[in-house]
């Protein structure tokens, strides 16, 4: 009988610890357990006394690369809670803010974090030796992102310019019109990276996905819509918890979400894609078509395609929202806090990110509840790791333990956690 | 923009690195806040979240560059280790990166080597941390080193 385990570890910057184990037994994977996301309990209890207008600065702090995301289901959450309309310029600025959110993200995942494993080198530090322009222009358009976040956030790393009913402060016409030369050679790099991506060697892999995204009637959903799924759900973002279910499960102190008596289901670019193709643009579709995508893409690790087809849609879309921007005033509505529950649910970079908040009549924060992105697909990506790693197993093991490190980070699995580094152990018995 | 840049060129720019939810990590970001009182047309202080493009941003083009952030090395919390970027991390051979999941200081400095992107100096004081959990307190330790690490920036500008 040979035993052997591939151990994808992740070891924070400075604390967390967890992993990948998938065990293997007579030729078989016995089991894949995932351990790898601490879930934001700490946020959640520290939110409890705090006053509704706090909540969307502090658990922006839960994530470096995705802080739009949180801010944003946050304040949705409370202006859900408390009958808030925002002016359309704010909903512009909202959208305008999260797209600069998508850049940044999508730019260094697919080229700093996603492309050197195709490419078959170790890091970006390796990939840049001989790929430097790459790397170079991965660096400039995340850039790109990064100043649409300080001009419509007012900072580029944690944007403090959002609040609940509106903005601190709507910026002038000019000053995203300034934006504008950047935005259009990032949607330039952008066609770039769709093609350069559509080149890079796939593995033989497709799952049967129940794909979950926000859907809107006339955009590619991103900060608004219902939610809705590859198999028929269609439900509003305050019914998520009578569809939506987290667990405990023994080998991690992360929640594992599933839909309830149906199992795990996938978020983020794929989910998306697949559920919101016809919203795209028309050229962005055809660039796809192009790119070797259809309407429809279950192989997971094409989602580096899927990401450069969202990073041309997000550059588009920015600058739409700048050519269609009036500067709302007063940039604020009026909020009359009340006892109430509120419901948000955005799409951040890696997929759906839900908050609900239980409040009294003073706006103070009862009970808090973030669900991210990451949680809902842990189960999924024990289910690929599985999946993909049985018909493989006679693979020399350093190649199938870097292949299903791709596999992983095919999710992009949130670094909230602070889960800076991925290592790979593996163990033969 | 000319006399600007030439101030850039000149001045001290220190990034500090840190979470302010967990613990003593937070120590850069204290350094870098209290240093801002002292700021001028010598001195800036930054704070980062760590990731590896926005360090690079933030260096870009400077000439003296100081990065505080916490680390776990197993000395005594509070210990202050200080030592030249370039050096310790000018490529990733060797294996010390465990991985490209996510890019942090020593891969900012690893990648900004390659592309030939590095400040003229840049030297990193590391705090070692006691206490790196969510909600935790920042350590005696190492908030008293994180007024050593101020006071020896200051004292670095005036010598």
């Amino acid at each position: 009988m040979t035993r052997k385990t591939i151990a994808v570890d992740y070891l924070a910057r400075v604390e967390g610890e967890g992993g990948f184990t998938v065990k293997v037994k007579d030729g078989r994977v016995a089991g894949v357990k995932v351990n790898i996301f601490e879930p934001p309990r700490f946020f959640e209890a520290f939110l409890r006394g705090r006053l509704y207008g706090e909540a969307p600065d502090i658990t922006a702090r839960i994530c470096g690369i995705c802080p739009v995301a949180y801010q944003m289901s946050a304040i949705h959450a409370m202006e859900d809670a408390f009958g808030v309309t925002v002016a359309p310029g704010v909903r512009t600025l909202r959208r305008l803010l999260y797209c600069g959110e998508w850049i940044e993200s999508h730019a260094l995942h697919v080229f700093m974090l996603h492309a050197p494993d195709f490419l078959g080198y170790e890091d970006a530090i390796r990939m840049a030796v001989d790929h430097g322009d790459v790397v170079k222009l991965a660096l400039r358009v995340k850039k790109i992102g990064n100043e649409v976040m300080r001009v419509v956030g007012g900072r580029e790393v944690h944007p403090v310019n959002m609040r609940v009913g509106g903005v601190y402060r709507a910026p002038a016409r000019g000053h995203l019109e300034a934006l504008v030369p950047d935005l259009r050679w990032a949607q330039g790099a952008a066609a770039e990276a769709v093609r350069f991506t559509a080149g890079l060697p796939f593995p033989d892999f497709e799952r049967d996905y129940e794909f979950v995204a926000l859907r809107h009637p006339d955009t590619y959903a991103i900060e608004d819509g219902r939610i809705v799924s590859s198999r028929g759900l269609d439900i509003a973002i305050r019914d998520y918890t009578q569809w939506f279910v987290e667990e405990h499960v023994q080998h991690s102190h992360a929640l594992h979400s599933s839909l309830k008596g149906r199992g795990a289901y996938h978020v983020g670019p794929l989910a998306r894609y697949n559920l919101n193709f016809d919203r795209l643009p028309a050229h962005v579709q055809d660039l796809a078509r192009e790119a070797g995508l259809g309407p429809a893409c279950r192989n997971p690790f094409k989602s580096i395609v899927v990401r450069a087809v969202e990073l041309l849609y997000a550059c588009g879309e920015a600058l739409r929202l700048i050519e269609e921007y009036e500067r709302p005033d007063p940039p604020v509505a009026t909020i009359s806090p009340r006892a109430a529950t509120g419901h948000g649910c955005t799409e951040a970079p890696r997929g759906i990110l839900y908050h609900r908040y239980r409040l009294d009549d003073l706006g103070v924060i009862q009970d808090a509840k973030i669900v991210p992105p990451t949680a809902q697909n842990l189960t999924t990506m024990e289910q690929d790791l599985a999946a993909f790693a049985e018909p493989r197993l006679k693979m020399p093991l350093d190649k199938l333990t870097w292949q299903c490190e791709q596999a992983v980070r095919n999710y992009d699995p949130c670094i909230s956690c602070a889960t800076h580094a991925l290592k790979v152990r593996i163990e033969e018995e | 923009m000319k006399g600007d840049s030439r101030r850039r060129r000149g001045s001290v720019l220190v990034i500090g690195i840190g979470n302010e939810f967990r613990g003593d990590d937070a120590v850069g970001l204290v350094v870098a806040r209290r240093l801002r009182a002292h700021a001028g047309p010598g001195l800036e202080a930054r704070e980062a979240s760590g990731e590896a493009t926005e360090l690079m941003r933030l260096w870009e083009g400077r000439s003296r560059v100081v990065v505080v952030d916490a680390m776990r090395s197993g000395r005594p919390p509070g210990t202050i280790a200080r030592f030249d970027a370039r050096e310790r991390w000018h490529d990733t051979a060797g294996g010390r990166f465990a991985s490209s999941h996510a890019l942090g200081l020593p891969e900012a400095v690893a990648l900004a080597n390659a592309l030939d992107a590095l400040p003229g100096s840049l030297v990193v004081l590391g705090v070692e941390g006691g206490a790196f959990d969510a909600g935790a307190p920042m350590t005696p330790a190492v908030q008293a080193a994180a007024g050593q690490v101020v006071a020896s920036v200051l004292a670095d500008l005036a010598g």
